[in-house]
């Protein structure tokens, strides 16, 4: 053993007092879900015309859109709590891929049948804005409160599992979205709910790399 | 190969309650955990470091990181997966980090000697020595110079020099004196 090496072993013992051990992860990503769906029904049922909403969700089509994006923000933040543990496998990451698949194509057949009915006047701003505004009002205090979580791990990787977190907490923005959504979505609607996603999500990268060590 | 892999199943039990006790805030635990570990660790980094100072540094990146990180290990899993994972990540993360180093840095010997301790400008003042010395053997006179190359710095014997110069050995004597002279005055003034 080299004399640097012997002396930091020293200094490490010195200070090294008992620590709280972390909850597993499970447990930690469904207390944090539980008290976003807690949020998310006090909010639509306070806000939200549910009334509306029944009427669109008689379409099936809108069943799998909505599958697709809560089971993208649960395995997303499911998938980021565990990777924010050293021994988790990496295979992790790929867990919120089948849903975001099944959301982007269910969402991208919606917008087709809005193209037959509209043709290039789906391309319109109109109420786009508004879900841009929607999903990072409430994706970004969101991820904040997920980036806290997620830093208490001192994950090795943070860029990885706050890109994940990221993705995570804007696809529960977008799946609450669905409920303040009086209207299918257009291309334009697609355009903005993915480039906002991305967004938050590159964001939420980039604040992994300096906060979440 | 079973009593091997009974030993290393039975030092991996016994690293994990030592951390487990170390989470406790058992030091002395922690202690014996961190010097059983080094061996590992070091097989780990030598997977992608050869010189034995990365090696180091990647076992003293290691050590931080676990007392960093010792909050996240569940003792019902097994420590040598964890302990693996990071040094894993920390060796490569050293590998990237002289990569990087690498390809925006040119090796330049010069450029370190500048330090504000002397030992450390040796190299330099060695360089800036010989090149003097040349300056001011290329200024004695051709008698000197020939005595004093073929007898100080050839280091033959007055009477081999004698032989090949031509010159008697009284003559070599008193011209290598008088070129030791010179070149004192010389590298006296030049260098005060």
């Amino acid at each position: 053993m080299t004399g640097a090496t012997d002396r930091l072993i020293e200094s490490l013992v010195e200070s090294a007092g008992p620590v709280h051990r972390l909850r597993p992860p499970a447990v930690r990503a469904t207390l944090f879900l539980l008290a976003v769906a807690a949020l998310g029904a006090l909010t639509i049922l306070l806000f939200s015309d549910l009334s509306v909403f029944a009427r669109r969700a008689s379409d099936p089509k809108l069943d799998w859109e909505l599958a697709g994006t809560l089971l993208t923000g649960i395995f997303a933040v499911v998938a980021a709590f565990e990777l924010s543990l050293p021994d988790r496998s990496p295979l992790w990451a790929l867990l919120p891929l089948p849903p975001f698949a099944l959301w982007v194509a269910s969402t991208g057949y919606s917008c087709y049948r809005h193209w037959l009915a509209f043709g290039p006047d789906g391309w319109e701003i109109g109420e786009s804005a508004q879900c841009f505004r929607f999903i990072l009002a409430v994706g970004v205090p969101l991820g904040v409160s997920l980036l806290v979580l997620l830093r208490k791990a001192r994950p090795l990787a943070p860029a990885r599992v706050a890109a994940l977190g990221g993705l995570g907490v804007a696809a529960l923005a977008a799946f609450l979205l669905q409920f303040f959504h009086p209207f299918d979505v257009t291309f334009m609607d697609l355009s903005v709910h993915l480039v906002v996603v991305g967004l938050v999500t590159a964001v939420s990268t980039l604040a992994g790399r300096t906060y979440v060590r | 190969m079973t009593g091997s892999s009974d030993h290393d199943s039975a030092s991996a039990l016994d690293w994990s309650r030592l951390m487990a006790a170390a989470q406790d805030g058992d030091r002395v635990a922690y202690d014996r955990l961190l010097r059983q570990v080094l061996p590992f660790i070091r097989a780990i980094a030598a997977r992608q470091h050869r010189s034995p100072d990365r090696i180091e540094d990647v076992v003293q990146d290691v050590l931080l990181t676990i007392h960093r990180v010792r909050h996240t290990y569940d003792p019902s899993r097994p420590f040598e997966a964890w302990l693996a994972a990071i040094a894993r990540r920390r060796s490569i993360d050293l590998l990237r980090r002289h990569g990087r180093i690498g390809a925006a840095e040119t090796w330049e010997a010069g450029a370190y000697e500048t330090f504000a301790d002397p030992r450390a400008n040796k190299e330099k003042e060695g360089r800036d020595a010989t090149s003097t010395l040349g300056r001011a053997l290329r200024g004695l006179p051709p008698g000197q110079r020939e005595a004093l190359e073929l007898v100080k710095l050839r280091e033959l014997s007055l009477a081999e020099a004698s032989r090949q110069s031509g010159k008697s050995v009284g003559a070599l004597k008193v011209n290598v004196h008088r070129a030791l002279k010179a070149l004192r005055t010389r590298l006296k003034g030049e260098t005060s």
